[in-house]
């Protein structure tokens, strides 16, 4: 058995059913190999959507996502997608060609110093030297990629590596002296935490990504105490999106009711999420009343990186949230309820209506027709913020973005991954018409392998979310963000894929597009053209605090808010 | 305020690049840095000086210990030994130079490793404080050349940088 084949066979141990990637010279033995490998590979066309593929793919089903490449150039293309996954905690394992081990180091035909360049965005990296480490390798990265906070982890396997021949055992033990992540939150600081809790009068309940797949638990425990709920970009779906519980996303583009919640609480539970900027906006001013803030989270790096914790609980969200439900008491909050209702009724997610299709309401559209039952993913930009404000997803792994790192390009090989994973979902890659040209070449991956994803184009002619911050932050100096005059036909393009392609131009025509998307039997690209200068409110402009909220436009300033 | 800390790493390669590279994109500030094999095969040790107030230390500590080949970080508030070694050419013009220098010497109970005829290669084991003493007053003579190691440290008394309750300590 060769190197090549060791690698397969150690993988398939780990249970992979699929790979994302692209072959090269550096990489050829292992896709021999692959010839008769049970395990599936899907050809992408181009190593950043394969990467972006692998994770959506873990995102949406909790398992560790795979993607292969070529040594140099086909490497670095992993790059932008191993640190999207890095930020947002997502379990990838990469693997890698490298030019054989005696060429290493001598700039040779495409050879880059791969674990050199992705050791600030991987949780861990390895250069395999010998061919017997093989499966110690493989174990090792699958254990380290899927425990403790998730992350990518990269393999680089020198060609010559691939070809030796391999002598060694796939009965291989985990030996990792320096990693051994808490998990188990400690007793008396869950105890603290709920007798803080139980005074409380005005306390949330934060929950970012972390807590995914605690869904159940936080359900329950939510449940139980009555607390309100708020829950990031990356927490999306963690907790049911139509629970009267349930306040909103906060930040940035968060809701009102949410920001001011988190702007007047006296206790802030945090579960699995980082403290973003872009969801505490100016660190000094977040959560001002809050006498108490406890952190849940598996990495204790990020226990009082930003904020300071007066509660600090290591574990993990599943784990931690059980032991709490078990001391966890109904709080008495009425009146704080009745001050989060005033905020939510009167301050509800909303959009000024104009003559013409509107992002919102596309969103709105295919949310309602769906019941919210689809895994949604996105590109980035505003049309993400609007997703994230008007498709409430009411089921765990269904909202797939790109919160941390916010990288362009990512919904169609995202949305991709998530429909390899969980065929029988409903998979929309809501997306902008900058983002989609990204990567819009994955489309040939779509129909290689007859995947039924709908795309959904929010095009507006712009970079929009550029354009808006140049509109209210640069004088409407809108430089370089105009793409109207050089976009394709998008319908076409599918159509040139030999994808379905649909274009809605007009506002009467909204219901008929959302029905040839969800009717049509495989997979659709469809152009909604909308609104060109519409802007995502409310928004707190980057810097400031839950206080500088604004809730529409200036210009567009109707009436004084209290 | 400045910290000397130990972190005891797996022997592998590239974990000292894994180490500086995550000082470098954190802003955390790296003063020295000395690296050296341990009794144990396979356990390397490095005393790193830092500076940087608690907040950053604490993150110092808590990043370093992501690394999934760093065992232990400890830094030494307590009680500590810490040496730094060096090696200091100086330019000697004459006889009369030669016995100042040789006072210094004598003073900082440092020792002559080479002597030439122009120059010295003076060397002193002690605290930093007392290395960065040594160069100054070696400094009106001509300094040709220093290298410092950078300080390396360990804790007094009973106290070691343990990695299992079974393995040995380091």
């Amino acid at each position: 058995m060769k190197g090549a084949e060791a690698l397969l066979k150690a993988l398939e141990r780990e249970g992979v059913e699929v790979i994302f990637g692209h072959p090269g010279g550096a990489i050829m033995p292992v896709y021999d190999a692959l010839y008769d490998s049970p395990i599936r590979h899907i050809l992408v066309r181009h190593e950043q959507g394969g990467i972006h593929a692998a994770t959506g793919y873990a995102r949406a089903s909790g398992r560790v996502g795979v993607v292969m490449a070529t040594s140099g150039p086909g490497a670095l293309n992993l790059v932008t997608g191993l640190a999207d996954a890095f930020m947002d905690s997502t379990p990838v394992v990469a693997i890698t060609g490298n030019v054989p081990r005696a060429l290493i180091g001598t700039d040779a035909f495409q050879e880059a110093d791969v674990t050199g360049v992705t050791m600030p965005i991987t949780k861990h990296n390895y250069l395999v030297q010998e061919v017997n480490d093989i499966p110690r390798v493989v174990r090792e990265a699958f254990h380290i990629a899927s425990t403790g906070r998730p992350g990518p982890v990269l393999i680089d396997l020198p060609k010559d590596v691939q070809l030796s021949e391999f002598t060694g055992t796939f009965q291989v033990e985990l030996d990792l002296p320096g990693y051994k992540p808490t998990t188990k939150g400690h007793p008396k600081q869950i105890e603290r935490a709920l007798d803080a809790l139980e005074k409380a009068e005005r306390p949330v309940l934060m929950v970012g990504g972390g807590a995914q797949h605690a869904h159940g638990e936080l359900l329950a425990f939510a449940e139980k105490t009555g607390i309100p709920v708020i829950t990031t970009l990356m927490g999306l779906g963690a907790f049911p999106g139509n629970h009267p519980l349930w306040l909103g996303m906060p930040g940035m583009h968060g809701t009102v009711a949410a920001n001011r919640a988190i702007h007047h609480a006296d206790l802030i539970l945090a579960i699995g999420l980082r403290f973003d900027d872009r969801v505490t906006g100016k660190v000094s001013r977040f959560a001002p009343h809050a006498h108490t803030i406890i952190h849940v989270d598996i990495d204790p790096a990020e226990i009082g990186k930003l904020v300071r914790t007066h509660v600090p609980i290591v574990g993990d969200a599943r784990s931690v949230l059980r032991e709490m439900l078990k001391g966890a008491k109904p709080l008495k909050l009425a009146s704080w309820w009745r001050q989060l209702e005033e905020w939510r009724t009167r301050h509800p997610l909303r959009w000024k209506p104009r003559p013409h299709l509107q992002s919102q309401e596309v969103i709105r559209a295919f949310a309602e027709a769906t019941g919210g039952h689809a895994i949604v993913t996105t590109g980035v930009g505003q049309h993400q913020m609007f997703a994230a404000q008007f498709f409430p997803v009411t089921r765990a792994r269904s909202f797939i973005t790109s919160g941390g790192l916010g990288t362009m390009g990512v919904g169609l090989p995202f949305a991709i991954g998530a429909k390899v994973a969980r065929p029988e979902e409903l998979v929309i890659d809501f997306d902008g018409d900058g983002s989609f040209q990204m990567t819009l070449q994955e489309l040939a991956t779509v129909v290689k392998y007859k995947l039924d994803v709908k795309v959904v184009i929010l095009n507006n002619g712009y970079l929009g979310m550029v354009r808006q911050w140049q509109d209210l932050f640069h004088a409407k100096r809108y430089s370089e963000v105009y793409l109207a005059d050089s976009n394709p036909d998008f319908a076409r393009l599918a159509e040139a894929y030999g994808i379905k392609g649909v274009r809605v131009e007009r506002k009467e025509d909204l219901m008929k597009g959302v029905e040839a998307v969800l009717n049509a039997d495989g997979p659709v690209v469809a152009e909604f053209k909308v609104y060109h200068e519409e802007g995502v409110f409310p928004m707190i402009p980057a810097g400031g605090a839950a206080e500088d909220m604004i809730l529409e436009h200036p210009e567009e300033r109707e009436e004084v808010e209290a | 305020m400045r910290h000397v800390i130990s972190v005891l790493v797996q022997d592998h390669p590239r974990v000292l690049n894994r180490i500086t590279s995550l000082f470098a994109r954190r802003g955390f500030n790296l003063e020295s840095l000395a690296v050296g094999t341990t009794h144990v095969p396979g356990l390397s040790r490095i005393s790193l000086v830092v500076s940087g107030d608690d907040h950053t230390l604490e993150q110092v500590e808590k990043q370093l210990n992501r690394l999934i080949e760093v065992l232990k970080v400890t830094d030494h508030s307590e009680p500590h030994v810490e040496r730094e070694l060096v090696l200091a050419k100086v330019h000697v013009a004459g006889v009369e130079e030669r016995l100042a220098v040789k006072d210094i010497q004598e003073a900082f109970r440092a020792r002559v490793v080479d002597v030439a005829q122009k120059s010295l290669i003076l060397e002193l084991t002690g605290d930093s404080k007392k290395i960065d003493s040594f160069i100054e007053a070696l400094r009106p003579y001509g300094i040709l050349e220093v290298m410092r190691t950078g300080a390396v440290a360990m804790s007094r008394g009973e106290r070691t940088l343990k990695v299992r309750e079974k393995r040995e300590a380091v």
